[in-house]
């Protein structure tokens, strides 16, 4: 069962240094309450697995969280370059960062043998592309009634899930809604998961293309008000755009972005305090 | 973005307007973000207003009232006749085949249409990191055909690739027939210069029209290999007002939507 807790002490209790994490939310919902308060509290050595890294992975792999990533398509939607993750790549800055790369169906298929308890997952794709020839965890398989010859993955199963979600109730168990990504099988797929929310309620209302991962599959839940800005959370609040935007030359800069990340991460109590920290700031500069 | 010359159109109007042209009603069509999208709606907004857009996030049957800067944005979700996970999406809609236009773009293409969005340079030490694949080598692979779109240059319509993210004609004739794959892949390149199709037999690509005021001259030179050239070269239809009016409209619409201010 889930217990109703801090985002401090959830983050201390669960993540580890050296864990593999998955932060999931495609596009929406993208727990960045969550990565910060794993960066103030200096986890290190961690394998991140995410789809689309987004600028949210971009700041912790520029504060030197992470030596690995897993991923499918790392770039700032719409805008361009993630230039953290680009540099570290690139250029082994601040860390060098080991990659392993996938397509989003091989991403997608991982989780779900993950959360399926299977050791891989079976698709048809990579054939002819070079992603096999740099990517261990791509071989062929033949089917073993037809022979055809298909593509196998290895299941994701990370140390720890990190989502965020409209609603809780007292139970803990999670509602979210709108695109709903692979939230629930990176869930299914972890040992452990903590869920940020918008706010904890009494009872939940209907809600169109919504889904409620129960409270058993979820070991945190943590009260955090606009805790995926500057993703959105549909019914709450809309995606920056132009926080994506103005992301764009902070994270080009090894100082500025430092400098950004001091004042308005590692600086803060909490994130709401960041909040009022980058508002305060008025430009994103 | 160039001004045609005195034509009341830019290069990308041109290619975005051309782009939308292909795409019947009530196609089914996975879209991806940039030009595609763009093209997309457009056609959405103009002659074909039952095309159903799939964008990867999971939204099916997408009306976005303005476009997109993420493949995710709320906007997608809005008006969605469904919204379905990830694993859905890929799985039960693009792999089952039943996606009929595939809408890309990419970094790189060669002469077979086979799409490069991983790297420049060497993958050990790129030159250029590239965002990667995302859902791409699924929609070339699965989608019964795919559209791409990209702006001609040598550095983009390159000899050999890089890095082949997306396998298109393989290395032509009836090689990608071999890899098992259901879907067609490439049946046409639209670019800034004019429109590439390829040959029903070698399965090059081939200039087969070229947009108003460009020539065969500048589609080679564009070219980073020996551009075969139809003998019955076309020429684009130049964005009719209609066209026009539509995508500029989506395009202020999408700037005064963006400029809420961070924070």
């Amino acid at each position: 069962m889930a217990e109703i807790t801090g985002l401090r002490e959830a983050v201390a209790g669960l993540v580890g240094d050296g864990d593999t994490v998955a932060l999931e939310g495609f596009t929406h919902l993208i727990p960045f309450a969550a990565a910060h308060e794993i960066v103030r509290q200096g986890k290190r050595d961690l394998t991140l697995v995410r789809m689309t890294p987004d600028l949210v992975y971009d700041q912790m792999i520029g504060m030197g969280a992470a030596k690995k990533l897993v991923f499918s398509w790392g770039g700032n939607p719409g805008v361009g370059s993630l230039h953290r993750f680009r540099d570290a790549v690139e250029r082994g800055w601040p860390l060098p960062l080991e990659i392993e790369e996938h397509s989003h169906a091989g991403m997608a298929n991982r989780y779900v043998a993950g959360a399926s308890n299977l050791p891989f997952a079976v698709l048809r794709g990579y054939v002819g592309t070079d992603l096999p020839k740099v990517t261990p965890t791509i071989e062929p398989i033949a089917c073993p009634f037809t022979g055809e010859e298909l593509t196998a993955v290895p299941a994701l199963n990370p140390d720890v899930a990190v989502i965020h979600a409209q609603q809780a109730d007292r139970k803990g168990n999670v509602l979210l809604w709108g695109i709903t990504g692979i939230q629930k099988e990176a869930a299914l797929s972890a040992k452990r998961v903590i869920v940020t929310v918008e706010e904890v309620v009494d009872a939940f209302e209907e809600h169109t293309f919504g889904i409620v991962l129960p409270s058993v599959a979820v070991d945190a839940v943590c009260a955090v008000p606009q805790g995926a800005y500057p993703s959105y959370a549909h019914g709450y609040y809309a995606r920056s755009n132009a926080f994506y935007e103005a992301w764009d030359p902070i994270g080009r800069d090894r100082e500025k972005f430092r400098g950004w990340m001091e004042r308005h991460v590692l600086g803060v109590e909490d994130f709401s305090e960041h909040l009022r920290s980058i508002r305060q700031e008025g430009a994103m500069g | 973005m160039t001004e045609g010359e005195g034509r009341g159109y830019t290069a990308d109007e041109m290619m975005t307007v051309a782009a939308s042209r292909r795409l019947g009603d009530g196609t089914v069509c996975f879209v991806g973000i940039g030009i595609p999208s763009q093209a997309a709606n457009l056609a959405r907004l103009t002659h074909a207003p039952g095309c159903v857009l799939i964008y990867e996030s999971g939204t099916i049957g997408a009306k976005p009232e303005v476009l997109p800067l993420s493949i995710g944005d709320g906007e997608l979700a809005e008006h969605a006749d469904s919204v379905v996970s990830v694993p859905e999406i890929f799985n039960y809609w693009l792999q089952a085949g039943r996606v009929d236009v595939g809408f890309l773009g990419a970094a790189q293409i060669d002469r077979f249409g086979n799409l490069n969005t991983t790297v420049v340079g060497s993958y050990e030490e790129p030159k250029v990191r590239l965002p990667g694949a995302g859902g791409a080598p699924e929609i070339a692979a699965s989608a019964k055909e795919v559209f791409v779109v990209l702006r001609q240059s040598r550095r983009a319509f390159v000899e050999k690739l890089a890095f082949v993210t997306s396998v298109g004609h393989a290395e032509g004739g009836d090689s990608r027939e071999g890899l098992g794959y259901t879907g067609g892949g490439p049946s046409v390149v639209i670019t800034d210069l004019g429109i590439l199709e390829p040959d029903p037999e070698t399965r090059e690509l081939t200039l087969v029209a070229l947009h108003p005021g460009s020539t065969v001259e500048e589609a080679r030179e564009a070219t980073g290999w020996d551009l075969k050239v139809a003998e019955n070269l076309g020429t684009t239809e130049p964005p009719g007002e209609g066209e026009l009016r539509v995508l500029r409209d989506l395009k202020e619409r999408t700037a005064a939507a963006r400029k809420e201010k961070v924070g």
